[in-house]
């Protein structure tokens, strides 16, 4: 393992992920409700989920922060890693394992472990665990 | 008035997930390239947004209604399941493949890129194709 210090952002980083958690903060104290984004967009699959509007709104602000982004700066650029095949099949996955395992980076990495969930704490670990060893073996193992 | 509160917050994670780099998978993946030159970025992320929602949370714990009044609406679910371990392992799997996870795809999903409309798509499918499962397990 090496450090990659040219790609390290630490502070926008961190001042980012303070955001993060203080819109979870004040959406778990003012709304009593868990921000995570896969748990979310579930509801509003469902036809008859409770306080839909109320995730709805907050989905609706995820989706046009960038519209207030665009107001002080450029948005960042988005480099993809893989094409359409790809992408089909993380988005699969990622919408499949979200439901199984209850959440994802949101919900149990920040929401969860927050709160000191034992059990967000072990999702968060799972997939870390998972995303390593799948970046391992697509970069290392398949590419050489 | 719980609306309005709902969509600043959702403004302010979106804002926060651009800011903080995690939108572009390619930082993402140089994070979860532990192998490889390493991004160590995404853990500041979770040590900033771990560090800020700690109190917030603790002192939902001790509450039975929100300040503007609604349930405190906290997971109540203790069990450490196959469920729980296999979503995770299966979810982590497709964010290490395209180093999107579902916060990020919805903050970018008006930038017009084609690939971010696609993974939320099959994204949405997989949520859609869970609860077909289900609804016919319970059958």
């Amino acid at each position: 393992m090496t450090i990659d210090w040219g790609n390290f952002t630490p502070w926008t980083a961190l001042a980012g992920g303070v955001l993060i958690g203080a819109a979870a903060g004040l959406f778990v104290l003012l709304n009593g409700r868990i921000a995570g984004i896969s748990g979310l967009l579930a509801s509003l699959l469902e036809r008859d989920a409770e306080g839909r509007g109320e995730k709805l709104v907050f989905i609706l602000g995820v989706l046009l922060a960038p519209l207030l982004w665009v107001s002080f700066t450029f948005l960042p650029a988005l480099e993809f890693q893989s094409g359409w095949l790809g992408l089909g099949v993380a988005g699969l996955l990622v919408g499949i394992g979200t439901r199984y395992g209850s959440g994802c980076t949101s919900g149990h990495g920040v929401c969860g472990i927050s709160r000191l969930s034992p059990r967000s704490i072990v999702a968060t670990l799972t997939f870390m665990a998972a995303g390593f060893a799948t970046v391992f073996v697509l970069r290392h193992l398949l590419r050489g | 008035m719980r609306k309005l509160t709902s969509f600043a917050a959702g403004l302010l994670f979106g804002l926060g997930l651009l800011l903080s780099g995690m939108a572009n998978p390619a930082k993402v993946i140089g994070f979860l390239d532990l192998f490889g030159a390493w991004d160590p970025s995404l853990a500041m992320v979770m040590v900033g947004a771990i560090g800020t929602a700690l109190v917030p949370f603790s002192l939902a714990k001790g509450r039975q209604r929100s300040l503007l009044d609604a349930p405190m609406q906290l997971p109540s679910k203790r069990e450490l399941d196959g469920r729980l371990i296999g979503g995770s392992l299966i979810f982590g799997i497709g964010w290490g493949i395209a180093g999107i996870c579902p916060g990020p795809a919805i903050a970018v999903l008006l930038s017009g890129h084609w690939q971010v409309l696609l993974f939320v798509l099959a994204m949405l499918g997989g949520m859609l194709l869970f609860s077909a499962l289900e609804s016919r397990r319970a059958c």
